[in-house]
């Protein structure tokens, strides 16, 4: 048991009246690796992190989490896990320790040993000032830091991550990077969802695409980018009325067709070397004025608008969707 | 079920620390009751007849059986936020009993019962309420209001699963509520009804834990209102205990 993987799905399929959340997802994630999983709202990714944190049965396929089976041995499982989300689920009425020790208690621990962990772990997460006080006069990342904490209680081998910083300002979204970053250095095992492709770039050893229920590319970061075949050029005109011209004059540089979007023309390049001055050339003997043109690696948000077929952030909408059909099921 | 037990203890004691933390619901245990005894007493008391029984001493164990139903309404209030919170999510993921976090929610129940109960009942005596029985029944009496409080809180525990807003669990609750208590002896003398409802009041648990309480308090004829009012309090555990319990283990947060 110790020396498989620590996370196994395999053919996951999970529905919601005739919705499909998970249409037969496998995945593997070693012991120690921080795998993302990555996808627009609404693609299943809370859904498979439900089913993992035992909070959720599949209607098929299997999925073990430590070699423990998610459905058959949950109890088991549930003392080697933990589970921290993006609505930080604290007791509002309750302070800091006050939660952290009701948690530690229900893993089983005596109420002095449940305080002295909940007392380091406020220590750890820069909450010692807050500690005696109810979470809900706490800041937003505050709150996430604690509800952090509290899947921290147990020690637990394998945590599980959703979506762990959407909606915080970008310095408590920096702040909690670092906290998670120092817990993948004990090596813990983390599989963390999110739609922030910087995220995904800056913690995740491995990232799985997931869209409509389905795994749709599995790598690293860099292995996602090298598939979309190297270096993008893009070039902002000096006028849109340019456009068609400019994509004309650049299109016989790439094997796809080149994007548009306001003033901007996209266009995947076979070659790095050359590629500047030759699309130079070709725009001037178009006759197409240019304001600015950058020659750069694909991001990871290039990588997900080619995978799925829309940006990351346009479909926040369906997510909501997939929660209400959640709470209706 | 060790576990069971501690578990339970724990999410009750959660359950009565933050009560304080939440002044709205304490002074829905506090003054609240003490208002309907208030206007009971002095507005309606007058015009209402009740034949052996000053209205005060009528009316108190009425108006207090009345009160432990929407002492209930802490549990169906604080599931339907513990799920729109996630903190349901959090318990689930953790190697708890199942059962634990209804038990505890429906145990603190039973302690804030006993504050509000007893609040009432002070009111009471300062109004001219008094016992007609000894100090036992008068014990058995409340008691008995505690069993039928808790069998309520499970009724309340299933009905904050349910429904998706603590606005729905008010409305519905309320809807729930008011007829099964105004359609009963806790106010009137069931006597005085038109005879649909009198059917109707006769078959309320209500009507039995109202009648069993004046019997142990006041020494009122006891009927099968004792041993009616225990068996539709375990009646009411046994649906929708695992109603609840069943509704639980699918709640899901947002």
């Amino acid at each position: 048991m110790t020396d498989g993987p620590a996370i196994e799905v395999r053919g996951l399929v999970k529905r919601f009246g005739d919705v499909c959340a998970l249409d037969g997802v496998d995945l593997t994630a070693r012991q120690g690796q921080v795998l993302g999983l990555l996808g627009p709202n609404g693609a299943g990714k809370t859904t498979l992190v439900r089913v993992l944190a035992t909070l959720l049965k599949p209607d098929a396929g299997t999925a073990h989490v430590l070699g423990l089976d998610v459905q058959h041995e949950a109890s088991t499982l549930r003392e080697r896990i933990g589970l921290a989300g993006q609505y930080a689920a604290v007791d509002e009425n309750l302070t800091g320790l006050e939660n952290l020790t009701m948690v530690g208690r229900l893993y089983g621990a005596s109420r002095s040993s449940a305080k002295a962990r909940g007392r380091e772990l406020l220590e750890r997460f820069d909450l010692v000032e807050a500690a005696g006080r109810p979470t809900k006069t706490y800041s937003g990342g505050m709150r996430r830091r604690l509800d952090l904490a509290a899947a921290l209680v147990a020690k637990p081998p394998v945590l599980f991550l959703d979506e762990p910083t959407t909606g915080l300002d970008p310095r408590s979204r920096l702040g909690l990077w670092g906290v998670i970053e120092g817990l993948v250095a004990e090596g813990t095992t983390v599989l963390l969802t999110t739609q922030y492709l910087d995220e995904a770039d800056r913690l995740t050893d491995a990232i799985a695409v997931i869209d409509h229920g389905r795994l749709i590319a599995e790598g690293t970061s860099d292995q996602l980018k090298d598939r979309l075949g190297g270096e993008r050029l893009e070039i902002r005109l000096d006028d849109p009325a340019d456009l068609d011209l400019a994509v004309g004059a650049l299109a016989p540089m790439s094997d796809e067709p080149p994007t548009t979007e306001a003033r901007l023309v996209r266009v995947g390049v076979r070659e790095r070397r050359g590629a500047i001055v030759e699309a130079v050339r070709r725009l001037s003997e178009a006759g197409v004025g240019v304001d600015d043109l950058t020659l750069r690696r694909p991001t990871l948000d290039d990588v997900f608008l080619a995978l799925t077929g829309h940006a990351a952030e346009d479909a926040r909408e369906e997510q909501e969707r997939e929660q209400e059909r959640e709470r209706a099921a | 079920m060790r576990r069971l037990v501690s578990d339970t203890l724990i999410i009750a004691e959660r359950n009565l620390i933050r009560l304080p933390r939440a002044p709205e619901l304490l002074i829905g245990f506090t003054l609240q009751p003490i208002m309907f005894v208030l206007l009971f007493r002095y507005v309606f008391g007058g015009a209402i007849s009740t034949p052996g029984y000053s209205y005060v001493d009528f009316l108190i164990p009425g108006i207090i059986v009345q009160n432990t139903a929407f002492g209930g309404f802490a549990t169906a209030l604080g599931l339907n936020e513990d799920v729109r919170k996630g903190l349901i999510d959090r318990f689930r993921s953790l190697p708890m009993s199942r059962a634990a976090v209804l038990g505890g929610r429906t145990l603190s129940d039973v302690a804030t019962n006993t504050l509000s109960i007893t609040i009432l009942l002070i009111t009471g005596v300062i109004i001219g309420f008094t016992f007609h029985t000894s100090f036992a029944d008068a014990v058995a009496g409340f008691g008995l209001l505690l069993l039928f409080g808790y069998a309520f809180s499970w009724f309340l525990a299933f009905l904050g699963l349910l429904v998706s807003s603590p606005e729905s669990v008010n409305s519905v609750g309320f809807i729930a509520v008011f007829p099964l208590t105004f359609i009963s002896s806790a106010f009137v003398p069931v006597a005085s009804m038109p005879s649909g409802l009198r059917d109707f009041a006769e078959a309320n648990p209500f009507t039995y834990v109202v009648d069993a309480v004046r019997h142990l308090w006041l020494g009122a004829p006891a009927g099968s209102s004792v041993w009616g009012a225990v068996v539709w309090s375990l009646a009411i555990v046994a649906v929708f205990a695992p109603l609840a319990v069943a509704r639980y283990r699918r709640a899901a947060g947002q």
